[in-house]
């Protein structure tokens, strides 16, 4: 029934999903033990089809309904103690009801796997996406993910339990798609087979530790101060052990699927560009459009998308955003008092280097076409010609009216 | 001190990161690893033993651990480690341990 | 070829899943496509968009549809709530839920199918409501020219199983054979 694909004698299957039902698959190939989840708003389906295929006998993992996001990563992160391969799933304020278990899975080092279908936080009252849910989490020790696309959303998930779990991190995931735009637009993706995950994903080894009955320890027991913040080196190392394990893993998947994003960031059409245009998530592939499009017209731009906020990809950031004549940071999410929150990290390493403007745009689901795009660097390139104050962090905010109600 | 950012280049295995990161972030219950708590005891628990019915609830009760209770006999109390909490005492039901101010 | 389409329904019609039925389908036929819903505070009878992209290659943009080039409508009656020319603005080809041709100025072309007499012949109903997205998905296939019918119930059978598939199926193919200018 369904078109096969193959790639080096890899078979493929090419289905129209949506983004809540490719993370879901990817789950199941990776083949979880424990899943755990509030079933009910701000859920997605995500955690609805693997209850499904754990009901069908499809998925053989344990599934734990509760109470709470709070305590569905608590179960988690029990689980994930005792070896099993686990999974959440949970968006916006759910999300924020998680914040105290985020930092225990992080600074437990439990290779735990979420996916953040990234939504507004209220009020008012908003279903739909920005950035400022999975952003607050930025600084917990998770590594952060942002997928342009339903498949990436697919392949972002397998991969991240292999780089969770690889030896060199041994850190928690968040997958983060873009609530609706992903999360429930369909797409064509192609879904490799479980013979070739199962070869390129192994079990999860016994690490960080396991709990299990007769070996009595306890996790985190309170010690001296200087013990906390050796706890914390490790981690800091870890995050930067993990830039290259992000980048070799993203390499290697390319073997069963073809695929291959560039590890850490996706360059765009960077190499002779005088400017440089970064951001994260699915509206990079409208402003890949919006760029085709100017390079038509003769302008050289180019976008720097950033893959993984965390760790983030400081030499990339350098090395194109230095060799361009400024950069435009648009973002989804705004640090109120400052900037946007990936404009405030891309101008603090650029500082001196090159002049960064942010553009702040798209909260609350607020549309943003690719002609939106082709204006807002049309008139970033203008302000730079003409030498107006673009000299360090400019926000500027893109407001639109009304909406069709 | 010494500031230690640049052992990064030499651990890009991690191998042994996350042997320390074990051994500081796992304890194990281990006897007297806070030292000597009978030092810290004020009050001694005294066990009469024909008073004893050998129920045991002082031994479940003791938070430090620090009653033995064995062959269900007569429980044993190491005073090396006893706090001078008088849990104990407060939980016999037969008062069968008493108090007694022991002094600096 | 791209191509962008916008489906107006009723919340309970079934417009997004005809949307996806649609993408699927022209996957089937080796294309690339993206089915959006746009979602509000979902109610039941309220008008729902969904957007269909249809290309030849592989779509990037994510963005809603604001100048489509076809226009599906699945219940005559929105056609009298909401100024459509208002709402997207360009010449388009419509295609109407109804039993007789709409009389309507400014469309480039204009097709019907009577989609909910064909529903409830086919006991296509679901509290209440004949369900007709297979039937509008099905003429919007043949009239927009994005899959074949054979591709459609491909597409249907990945969506519904047994007799609900059934009778989806002899839904779409009766009306792919009545959609009308």
């Amino acid at each position: 029934m369904r078109l096969r694909w193959s790639w080096r004698g890899s078979d493929m299957d090419r289905r129209v999903l949506i983004g809540n039902i490719a993370i879901s698959e990817a789950v199941k190939l990776a083949r979880v033990d424990v899943i755990s989840a509030y079933p009910i708003t701000p859920q997605t389906i995500i955690v609805e089809k693997l209850a499904e295929m754990v009901d069908s006998g499809e998925l053989n993992a344990k599934y734990i309904r509760v109470d709470s996001e709070h305590s569905a990563l608590a179960a988690v992160y029990g689980a994930s103690s005792g070896g099993s391969r686990v999974f959440t799933a949970t968006s916006s304020h759910g999300l924020l009801y998680m914040y105290e278990m985020l930092w225990w899975v992080s600074n437990s080092r439990l290779p735990v796997v979420m996916a953040v279908v990234t939504r507004s936080i209220g009020p008012p009252w908003n279903i739909h996406t920005d950035h400022q849910d999975a952003l607050t989490v930025r600084d917990s020790g998770w590594i952060i993910g942002f997928a342009e696309n339903v498949e990436e959303a697919f392949d972002m998930t397998l991969q991240a339990y292999k780089i969770s779990e690889d030896k060199r991190v041994l850190l928690p995931s968040i997958v983060a798609l873009d609530g609706f735009i992903l999360s429930h637009t369909a797409e064509p993706i192609d879904i490799p087979s479980q013979e070739d995950i199962d070869r390129w994903l192994p079990p999860r080894e016994p690490l960080p530790f396991v709990m299990k009955p007769g070996e009595g320890f306890a996790v985190g027991n309170l010690g001296p101060d200087e013990v906390t913040m050796e706890l914390r080196w490790y981690i800091w190392r870890a995050m930067e052990r993990a830039k290259r394990v992000i980048n070799e893993v993203d390499y290697e998947y390319k073997d069963i699927t073809g695929r291959s994003y560039g590890g850490l960031t996706e360059r765009y059409r960077v190499e002779d560009a005088d400017y440089i245009v970064m951001g994260m998530g699915s509206w990079c592939g409208d402003i890949k459009e919006a760029i085709d499009m100017l390079r038509d017209e003769g302008y050289r731009v180019g976008l720097l998308r950033i893959r993984y906020i965390r760790p983030l990809p400081i030499q990339d950031i350098i090395k194109y955003g230095s060799r361009s004549k400024a950069v435009l940071v648009i973002d989804r999410a705004v640090s109120m008092g400052y900037g946007g929150v990936l404009a405030g990290e891309v101008a603090s390493i650029l500082r001196g280097r090159t002049p960064v403007k942010g553009v702040v745009a798209g909260l609350g689901g607020v549309d943003m076409r690719s002609e939106d795009f082709i204006d807002i660097i049309k008139r970033f390139i203008e302000e730079y010609e003409l030498d107006l104050d673009i000299n360090w962090l400019n926000t500027y905010w893109i407001m639109k009216d009304g909406g069709r109600g | 001190m010494e500031a230690r950012y640049k052992i990064l280049d030499i651990d890009l295995e991690g191998i042994e990161d996350i042997r320390r990161f074990r051994e500081k972030l796992l304890s194990r219950p281990d006897k007297g690893s806070a030292g000597k708590t009978g030092t810290w005891r004020l009050y001694k628990p005294i066990l009469y033993i024909d008073k004893c019915t050998r129920c045991g609830l002082c031994w479940l009760y003791c938070p430090d651990n620090v009653i033995s209770w064995r062959q269900r006999e007569i429980p044993e109390i190491d005073m090396e480690f006893c706090k001078g909490c008088g849990i104990c005492g407060d939980v016999c039901p037969v008062d069968a341990i008493e108090m007694v101010l022991e002094g600096e | 070829m791209y191509r962008e389409y916008i489906i107006l329904s009723r919340g309970g019609q079934g417009g997004v899943t005809a949307s996806r039925i649609l993408a699927s389908a022209a996957t089937y036929e080796g294309r690339w496509a993206q089915a959006i819903p746009e979602f509000g505070a979902e109610r039941r009878g309220a008008i729902v968009r969904s957007y269909l992209r249809v290309s030849d290659g592989i779509i990037k943009r994510h963005s809603k549809i604001y100048r489509a080039d076809g226009l599906s409508i699945f219940s005559s009656k929105i056609l009298s709530l909401i100024d459509i020319k208002r709402e997207i603005p360009n010449d388009l080809t419509l295609i109407v839920n109804s039993p007789y041709k709409p009389d309507l100025e400014g469309f480039k072309e204009i097709y019907y199918v009577d989609a909910t007499s064909i529903a409830l012949k086919h006991d296509l109903v679901l509290a209440g409501w004949p369900i007709v997205n297979t039937a509008m998905a099905s003429a919007m296939a043949k009239v927009f020219n994005i899959a074949s019918i054979d591709n459609i119930v491909k597409a249907i059978e990945e969506y519904f199983s047994g007799e609900i598939a059934i009778k989806n199926i002899s839904a779409a193919m009766e009306a792919w054979d009545m959609v009308a200018r």
